[in-house]
């Protein structure tokens, strides 16, 4: 009995692991800047992703942009659009391409690829001015860029 | 956003000597910029009136350390600065045409670099570390003795390829947030970038003293802030790479004022 109920547990766990294949920064798909598959295969949690946006550590996109939502976080910056309403002006899989590579959908933009590993000029190891090294991964992981499109969606005027 | 605009101000030193903040920008830069614009505009009130009185910049006090330094003898030749260049003042002037092409040397070369020739080839003494206490005391006691001359950095002739190093560099997006000093300081002057307010990006006022660290800051030690910001991996201080991008910056604010030392938050 015991065993059956483990094994049931393994299975299921298992199940649930090949569901969630992530797709790797280098193997996204991108149709006109915007990509319609999850990136984690795991629903985007609005909330976390609303703590991403303003928290310095994390996405940091207040430094560029001002979210009204996001009053308490202090010094928004003014180097692109206002993201209010951003969630009436683009679709999902819009947002979910901005956030992953905005490049592709705006040419030259000075917005950084936030799920990217390749191509950088003299990439860093993260804020120490010292040459990346094996520990190099995107600026967010597929799960938060899931977490910051949920919330960017939520962004209706 | 009337808030992140540059002031309306004029910047008059120790009530008599006035300043230029802002002129046309040199023709090598006028398909970028219209106007050039010294980070002075760019900061409070409060910083603002510190630099424009000895008395209350912090910086001269740095200025009166290197003045005691000018006269001490060092090294096996038994010689100080004023030996050979008797006053300071002598030196008026300097400041605002650096970095230059050195015709013997081969090379262009910072103040610090000359300073340090100096004083390994003239001296017989240890050359100071690149951007720290002797050296940026000493650049900006060369750099208070111009103040009010316009920066007028050549670069043309045998500094042209230096400036053209430095150049692309400006243009480059490096890093993992792939920026380059355009993005920034020419695309996005005025905004604000999180809780610091863009200026152009000018070295006329350098060294300067910075209230955050309090002490004198050089343009090396600058661009190696504003690089690893991008979370690249940086140049160091002294390199030629950065020699070239101080030549390139340093032209682009051809017509300022030398400040040097300044104030900034
Ligand atoms: C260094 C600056 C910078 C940072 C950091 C940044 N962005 Fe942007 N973003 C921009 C700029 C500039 C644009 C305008 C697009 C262009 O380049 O033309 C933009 C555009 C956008 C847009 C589309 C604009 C709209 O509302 O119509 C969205 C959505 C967006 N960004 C979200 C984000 C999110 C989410 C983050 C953080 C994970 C972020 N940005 C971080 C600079 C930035
Ligand atoms: C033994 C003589 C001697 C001593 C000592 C000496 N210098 Fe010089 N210095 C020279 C000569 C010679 C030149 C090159 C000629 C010129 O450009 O005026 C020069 C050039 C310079 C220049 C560049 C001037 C220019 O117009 O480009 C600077 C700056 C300078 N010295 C600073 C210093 C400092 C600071 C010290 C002390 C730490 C010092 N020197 C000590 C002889 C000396
Ligand atoms: C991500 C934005 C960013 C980038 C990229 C950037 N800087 Fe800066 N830089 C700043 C900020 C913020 C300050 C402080 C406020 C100011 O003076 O603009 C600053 C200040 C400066 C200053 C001091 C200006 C003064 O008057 O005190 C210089 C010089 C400068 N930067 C040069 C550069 C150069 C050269 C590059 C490229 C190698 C560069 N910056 C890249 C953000 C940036």
């Amino acid at each position: 009995m015991k065993i059956l109920v483990i094994t049931t547990a393994l299975v299921g766990g298992l199940t649930s692991v090949a569901l969630a294949e992530e797709i790797s920064p280098t193997g996204v798909n991108f149709s006109e800047g915007a990509v319609e598959q999850s990136l984690s295969g795991t629903a985007g949690d609005p909330a976390t992703g609303r703590i991403i946006v303003g928290d310095k550590g994390q996405g940091n996109c207040v430094a560029c942009h001002q979210v009204s939502d996001l009053a308490e976080v202090p010094f928004q910056g003014e180097i692109g659009p206002i993201l209010d309403g951003a969630g009436e002006r683009w679709s999902e899989a819009e947002l979910r391409g901005i956030v992953a590579n905005a490049k592709v959908m705006f040419e030259d933009s000075m917005m950084p690829s936030f799920y990217k590993t390749e191509g950088f000029i003299r990439p860093g190891n993260a804020y120490t001015g010292e040459a990346a090294d094996d520990t190099f991964g995107p600026l967010l992981s597929a799960q938060q860029v899931e977490d910051v499109v949920a919330y960017l969606v939520t962004l209706k005027k | 956003f009337a808030s992140a605009d540059p002031v309306d101000d004029t910047l008059i030193l120790n009530e008599e000597t006035e300043l230029v903040t802002r002129t046309t920008a040199p023709a090598h830069v006028s398909d970028a910029l219209d106007e050039v614009m010294s980070g002075w505009l760019f900061r409070g009130t409060e910083t603002r009136a510190m630099q424009a009185d000895d008395f209350d910049n912090p910086g001269m006090i740095f200025v009166e350390q290197a003045q005691e330094m000018w006269e001490t003898a060092e090294g096996s030749e038994g010689k100080s600065c004023s030996s050979c260049h008797n006053d300071m003042e002598s030196l008026a002037g300097v400041k605002a045409t650096y970095p230059k092409w050195n015709e013997a040397a081969g090379e262009v070369r910072t103040l610090q670099m000359q300073m340090n020739d100096c004083r390994t080839n003239r001296m017989g003494s240890d050359a100071w570390k690149y951007d720290k206490g002797p050296a940026i005391n000493m650049e900006a006691a060369l750099s208070s003795v111009s103040r009010g001359l316009p920066v007028n950095v050549a670069i043309d002739g045998p500094a042209q390829s230096a400036w053209e190093l430095g150049k692309e560099l400006y243009y480059t997006r490096n890093g993992q947030l792939e920026l380059s000093c355009a993005n920034c300081h020419e695309e996005n002057y005025g905004n604000m970038i999180r809780a610091d307010h863009l200026s152009q990006g000018h070295v006329n006022g350098f060294p300067v003293y910075r209230l955050k660290n309090t002490k004198l800051n050089g343009v090396h030690s600058r661009f190696k802030g504003c690089i690893r910001d991008t979370r690249a991996e940086t140049y160091s201080q002294g390199s030629p790479e950065f020699v070239a991008l101080e030549l390139y910056v340093a032209s682009r604010g051809n017509g300022l004022s030398v400040e040097g030392p300044s104030v900034r938050n």
